[in-house]
């Protein structure tokens, strides 16, 4: 590269990553503007932004090539990525739609077309799951795909006309709410909850949200109230406050919803925490996916400042002082992880730390932290506005209150549903309008796959605990390919921190992939279920832990989807012999017949 | 947190011997101490423990009331061992009382597994490897009973990096331990090795402007050249320098106190 070149292209990014840092110095910040305004992060944009941020260069580039929404080879202008999720992907409709618009637009998946007006790629759950089959274009959603839509979508670009003179209606994402319960049912006014607070005092708020009961929704349902506690007994220079609204879970989109219309809810409950342990300042992590609400979010920020809910002497009270920023993820389901996600804002790579310690007294920048899933903190304002006795009102004894679960599938209605916990499968399968059930995926890929014998069960800690994912699949569904579908994915958001998880993930992809083809034996399934066992037991984080889940649920419940496809005989080599000499074939530029295997 | 006062409850039971150990301590070195072996790669005493590798895993039984250490994990009923939780021994605090098992037929089994991912996920052509016979991974295969890879190769696409002028990089052989990285930030005081990518895309990176080891300030001295555990990190003009059978593995093994030093002080002073 000529030098001149060189200079020139870096005096342009230094004002702008200038400019960029002035509003947040947060590198993912900065990488979501590069990304956006380049279409890429070049090498020279690494060693600016690592010299402007006074970072290792090797730490920005570490990051960059970690996040999926991130690239260091141009996009186009038009950047399209379409789910592959099971409810909001682009086979959701039965046709695949991502060949269709690549086939469109002349553009292969992953390359960007040579005139770079666009290109085409899919990632995992958007979660628009009930809004069928849906894309993010430049980072907004289109939900409702068809062909017609999709060809629609192609003219468009192909005319290169600004998202101004699209209809507008393509971009409105509507709540499909369907059920409303404790939470749903009435919003809370602004600033109620931490009046009410403030006159318990700390120790009584503590005591409010432990005597509640309330358990984390993110799904690994920790006591909130003991969380709270020990982070406030913490030492620590700082406490901080987080809200885990990651949302990656393929199958959860009740997040959004919540994000979406009962932001004072979420900002009440986490500045009700910061009261509670003495934190000035909170985030709210959105996962990249969620990047359009962004603005509704930050509008929400503003004026509760302007309402004296957030800033300094928060309700008048003095030394009562806390503010929340919003930090927007880029395509990594392992930033839901809690240590991951710390990780993460604190500008590194999203791998899970070591435990112990743990967040509440090591988290953000070694500081005592709470880190809590965007429902756990609406729970929060409304016992904080109502008190604990009416939050269990409601529930089981283990799991009291509510339950919102994003329904998704084969169902007539999917949307969120808000039950109370204890609620059976079956009743939840009889209000979506689920017909010809064959089998349903609760708390997404992580969690378990239950077939008809599953249906008397119910969702709460006690038995089926999920973060909200609640899948259908009908019987015209090929289960097989649902589980070839949740093993891809793993293999793809394995961090690669340990081995079990990183190599393990795609050796099941893998094997899954030959079962599908109709080359898997027996020994195949035997050794998934032997590999499947170690990730699951060795792995060193959550990721690692469940992926094996869809193969081992399938293989204990559903052992005959699996029987039927495979091919006869003892042992099947793994790759085919034919295609492995493909590439010899193009050295040497020759495809007659004696260059092929039988 | 305060020190228990009577030392005779500090200590844990690794398959049925107890070992004392002092507060701080982890499992791993507790058992190093007392000088019981227990597998690792990643690990390296005086480097902060990483729990990359999972070698060193190993069980611990649960006390009577089973711990929901994650909810995740009850999940289905395939869990194997429900009265037991699998830890990594490198970065676990060892405290009183714990009863752990290590040296078993079935943990060494699951080890041997993890040591076959590793070998299948890079290109390890061990017989034209100049590391050979001083490889730890090789040599933990060998402890192991490793007599083959098991599972289809990879065949990853890694780049070799031999601009440096004594020091080459092939990471081919690269196990993602960090040991390097770390020996670099916390031994070198400089920082010059990072791990970027995720998932099996993992791959160490150089931190230098242009990427290249030639423009980093790693020198032939620095400990994070001679710490490699396989033969991604070499030092040049000096292989084969040692016959074959008289290579660290064909006079040490794995367990053998005061290992560390010599692996470290092999490819210094090549034949002593
Ligand atoms: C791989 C993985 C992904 C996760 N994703 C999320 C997520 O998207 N949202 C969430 O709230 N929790 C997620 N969690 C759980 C968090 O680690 C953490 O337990 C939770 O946010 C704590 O909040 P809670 O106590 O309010 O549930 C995830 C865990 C793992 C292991
Ligand atoms: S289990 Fe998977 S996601 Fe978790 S640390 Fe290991 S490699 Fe990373
Ligand atoms: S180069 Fe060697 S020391 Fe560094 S991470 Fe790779 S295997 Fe470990
Ligand atoms: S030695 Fe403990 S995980 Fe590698």
């Amino acid at each position: 590269m000529s030098p001149a070149i060189r200079t020139a292209s870096s005096e342009q990014l230094s004002a702008f990553i200038a400019n960029t840092c002035s509003k947040s110095s947060h590198l993912l910040h900065v990488l979501h503007e590069l990304q956006h305004r380049f279409l890429h992060i070049s090498p020279e944009a690494v060693i600016e932004v690592a010299s402007f941020l006074d970072l290792p260069p090797s730490q920005v580039e570490s990051a960059v090539e970690f996040y999926s929404f991130f690239s260091t080879v141009p996009h186009g202008r038009f950047d399209i990525l379409l789910s592959n999720c099971t409810s909001c992907g682009y086979t959701a409709n039965g046709q695949d739609l991502l060949q269709l618009l690549c086939d469109r637009l002349h553009v292969l998946t992953g390359k960007t077309r040579d005139d770079g007006l666009v290109s085409v790629d899919e990632t995992s759950c958007i979660g628009m799951c009930d809004h069928g089959a849906s894309l993010l274009v430049n980072g907004r959603p289109v939900t409702g795909l068809d062909a017609v839509k999709i060809m629609r979508i192609a003219e468009l670009i192909e005319t290169g006309t600004p998202f101004e003179n699209w209809p507008a209606e393509w971009f409105d994402i509507s709540d499909s709410i369907r059920k409303i319960g404790l939470l749903l049912s009435e919003d809370i006014t602004a600033g109620n909850g931490l009046r009410e607070s403030l006159m318990r005092g700390i120790d009584g708020t503590l005591e409010e949200i432990t005597q509640s009961g309330l358990r984390g929704r993110g799904g690994a349902g920790f006591s909130t109230g003991m969380k709270w506690k020990f982070c406030a007994e913490a030492e620590g220079s700082a406490h901080y406050v987080i809200c885990n609204a990651d949302e990656g879970e393929p199958g959860t989109f009740k997040d959004r919803i919540l994000l979406q219309s009962h932001a004072d809810a979420i900002f009440e409950g986490m500045t009700t925490c910061a009261y509670a342990i003495g934190a000035e300042l909170g985030f709210l992590y959105l996962r990249g996916e969620y990047r359009y609400l962004s603005p509704h979010l930050e509008a929400v920020l503003a004026r509760r400042r302007v309402q004296g809910l957030l800033g300094s002497s928060i309700l008048g009270r003095s030394g009562f002082n806390f503010d929340i920023e919003i930090v927007v993820g880029a395509g990594a389901y392992i930033c839901g992880e809690e240590s991951a996600l710390i990780e993460s804002l604190e500008g590194k790579r999203g791998v899970p730390r070591n435990r112990p310690p743990f967040p509440v007294t090591h988290g953000y920048l070694g500081q005592p932290t709470v880190l809590n899933n965007v429902e756990t903190f609406v729970a929060a304002a409304h016992i904080a506005q109502n008190g604990s006795a009416w939050f269990r009102t409601t529930g089981t004894m283990k799991s009291p209150g509510s339950k919102l679960l994003s329904v998704s599938g084969d169902c007539a209605y999917p949307g969120i549903y808000e039950y109370p916990f204890g609620v059976s499968i079956k009743q939840v399968l009889d209000d979506c309008g689920a017909e010809d059930v064959q089998a349903v995926q609760i708390g997404g890929p992580a969690g378990t796959l239950i077939g008809r014998s599953g249906y008397k069960r119910i969702i709460g800690f006690e038995d089926l605990s999920t973060g909200g994912s609640f899948m259908v699949f009908g019987r015209k569904r090929d289960l097989l390919d649902i589980i070839v579908n949740f093993s891809r994915f793993f293999a793809h958001e394995s961090c690669g921190f340990c081995t079990p998880c990183r190599v393990g993930t795609t050796l099941l992809k893998n094997a899954m992939n030959k079962i599908a083809k109709g080359q898997g034996t027996q020994y195949d399934l035997d050794e998934m279920e032997r590999i499947g066992t170690l990730i699951k037991r060795r792995s060193h984080c959550g990721l690692g832990q469940t992926a094996a889940n869809p193969i081992l649920n399938g293989l204990q419940r559903f052992p005959q989807i699996f029987r039927q496809r495979l091919a006869r005989g003892d042992f099947e080599p793994s790759f085919d012999l034919d295609a492995a000499l493909e590439e010899a074939r193009q050295i040497t530029h020759r495809d007659d017949a004696a260059a092929h295997l039988e | 947190m305060e020190a228990k006062a009577e030392t005779a409850a500090n200590t844990i039971n690794i398959d049925g011997q107890e070992i004392p150990f002092e507060h701080g301590q982890t499992i791993m070195d507790a058992a190093f101490a007392a000088g019981v072996y227990i597998p690792h790669l990643c690990h390296r005493p005086g480097l902060t423990p990483h729990g990359s590798c999972k070698l060193c895993t190993v069980d611990i039984r649960n006390r009577i009331s089973a711990s929901s250490t994650s909810d995740r994990r009850r999940q289905t009923k395939f869990t194997v061992d429900a009265d037991s939780r699998s830890v990594s021994a490198c970065t676990t605090p060892a405290a009183a009382g714990q009863q752990i098992s290590s040296n078993t037929p079935a943990l060494n089994e699951v080890r041997k597994t993890i040591t076959q991912m590793l070998f299948i996920e890079g290109n390890h052509l061990c017989p034209s490897c100049e590391k050979s016979g001083d490889c730890t991974l090789q040599a933990v295969a060998y402890h192991l009973g490793m007599l083959d890879g098991h599972f289809p190769q990879f065949f990853p696409r890694r780049e070799v990096d031999a601009s440096h002028p004594t020091v080459m990089l092939d990471r081919d052989r690269c196990i993602l331990c960090e040991l390097c990285v770390r020996a670099s930030r916390e031994v070198d005081g400089k920082n010059v090795f990072a791990i970027a990518g995720r998932g099996t895309a993992a791959h160490l990176i150089v931190n230098s402007p242009s990427g290249k080891l030639a423009d980093s300030d790693l020198e032939t001295g620095d400990m994070a050249v001679h710490i490699c555990p396989v033969g991604a990190i070499l030092i040049k003009e000096q292989g084969y320098e040692v016959p074959i059978g008289r290579r660290t593995f064909d006079l040490h093994h794995l367990g053998e106190a005061g290992l560390e030093k010599v692996v470290l002080a092999k490819t210094v002073y090549r034949d002593e």
